[in-house]
């Protein structure tokens, strides 16, 4: 923190009993609260998973990239995303996408006005939990399927 | 920008137990966070064991029989014990709530309990609330408007118009959501936080308040209203039952359909 700029350090500034000064010490805010609840959880495992998806995109510009440069390039990649590894990360990848997407909906939901009480809280953020696991394994098994 | 460790003098070491008396049955444990500005250490951790059958039913109960039969250097901030006054508000058992509207039997296993979060520390569970009561004042809560009013008799509205302020008036200013909000801990410098943003579309939702549009303009800013990235932490917290989330949602809606 640059706390030269935060004007909240100014309430930082303490006294003791005989009126010399000293410097308060912050309450402990993640180290004391519950973030495992709904509410925190559910948010920033959509920022993290934003994030993923984000550099994880990445890996299909590699792979376009690798396509237009040859088959020898592209054969390359399909090996390590065919490999163990590869597929874990492509697994991954979709939970990745379908969690932000999912959650995205809830989240244009409250743009939208609707859904602030907290039973609907916490039955949206069960549906999006829930949703991950089912829509992933259903995606991998169209996608073997159709393979 | 956010920092997610506490500083080299707020790290919380351990303390003393106090023991309960012998013979006590049914004994539980308070952990409480301690600091004295006077002995200039770090905060620390003090465990009190209370016989649970010689106690009121609530945290508060605990707290005051602690001060008064244990240990009487232990500082909080009470006064009317019934969820009113919102002077007990600290974090119990990880959330953010009144002492006096808590019971003990809710909590499983030791009772921890420490100062509102991301605060500082006047004295063991007093935090500095300077912060948070000028940005309460910044948003102007009070009536504003040119109008006269009637001779004689108060401002009228309507049943409807009234209805609009339920869950809105009922907030006791005792900052139990600002303080669980993690984006109002790293940014609470600028970002008004949930009780003042409550306070504010109160005021913006009143039928009989005439600057609607400027306290809009007023909060039309990266900070003091789009730091909430509904997080919903205010809400889940809130003693009271109400919907900070909720109103500030509501104040986002105004910012979007008045643009057109």
């Amino acid at each position: 923190m640059s706390e030269a700029l935060d004007p909240r350090e100014a309430t930082y500034v303490g006294r003791r009993t005989d009126g010399t000064i000293i410097k308060r010490p912050m309450s402990p805010h993640l180290q004391a609260y519950d973030m495992l609840q709904m509410s925190s959880a559910t948010s920033i495992t959509h920022r993290i998973t934003g994030g993923a998806w984000a550099v994880g995109t990445l890996v299909f510009v590699w792979w376009l990239a690798a396509l237009a440069a040859g088959p020898e390039s592209f054969a390359n990649v399909q090996w390590f995303l065919s490999s163990f590894l590869g597929i874990l990360f492509l697994f991954g990848l979709t939970a990745v996408a379908w969690y932000h997407t999912l959650n995205g909906i809830r989240h244009l939901n409250w743009d939208a006005g609707r859904g602030f009480d907290l039973p609907t809280m916490y039955r949206s953020g069960r549906a999006v939990v829930i949703g991950t696991g089912v829509m992933t394994v259903l995606t991998w098994f169209i996608g073997i399927i159709a393979w | 920008m956010a920092t997610f460790t506490l500083p080299k003098n707020s790290t919380i070491g351990a303390g003393k137990t106090f023991k309960a008396e012998p013979g006590a049955k049914n004994v539980k444990s308070f952990k409480i966070y301690r600091w004295d500005p006077d002995t200039g250490e770090n905060p620390h951790t003090d465990t009190y064991e209370i016989d649970l059958d010689k106690c009121g039913p609530m945290v508060l109960d605990a707290l005051i029989k602690i001060k008064n039969e244990v240990d009487t250097t232990l500082t909080f901030r009470r006064s009317c014990r019934e969820g009113i006054c919102g002077s007990c508000a600290m974090n119990i058992d990880g959330l953010n709530t009144l002492a006096c509207l808590k019971p003990i039997e809710d909590v499983k296993g030791d009772v921890k309990i420490n100062p509102l979060p991301h605060m500082p520390v006047v004295k063991d569970l007093v935090p500095d609330l300077n912060q948070v009561y000028a940005q309460y004042r910044s948003i102007e809560p009070w009536l504003k408007a040119d109008t006269p009013a009637p001779p004689d008799e108060e401002r009228r509205q309507s049943k409807e118009e009234r209805a609009k302020l339920d869950g809105m008036w009922e907030c006791i200013l005792c900052f139990c959501c600002s303080t669980s909000c993690p984006s109002y801990w790293w940014n609470g410098d600028r970002y008004l936080g949930p009780a003042v943003l409550l306070a504010a579309y109160r005021w913006i939702a009143d039928s009989r308040d005439e600057y609607t549009g400027q306290r809009l303009d007023d909060l039309e800013d990266p900070f003091r209203l789009y730091r909430c990235h509904t997080i919903m932490n205010c809400t889940r917290t809130c003693p009271k039952g109400l919907n900070p989330a909720e109103a500030i949602g509501k104040i986002k809606q105004l910012m979007v359909e008045r643009q057109g």
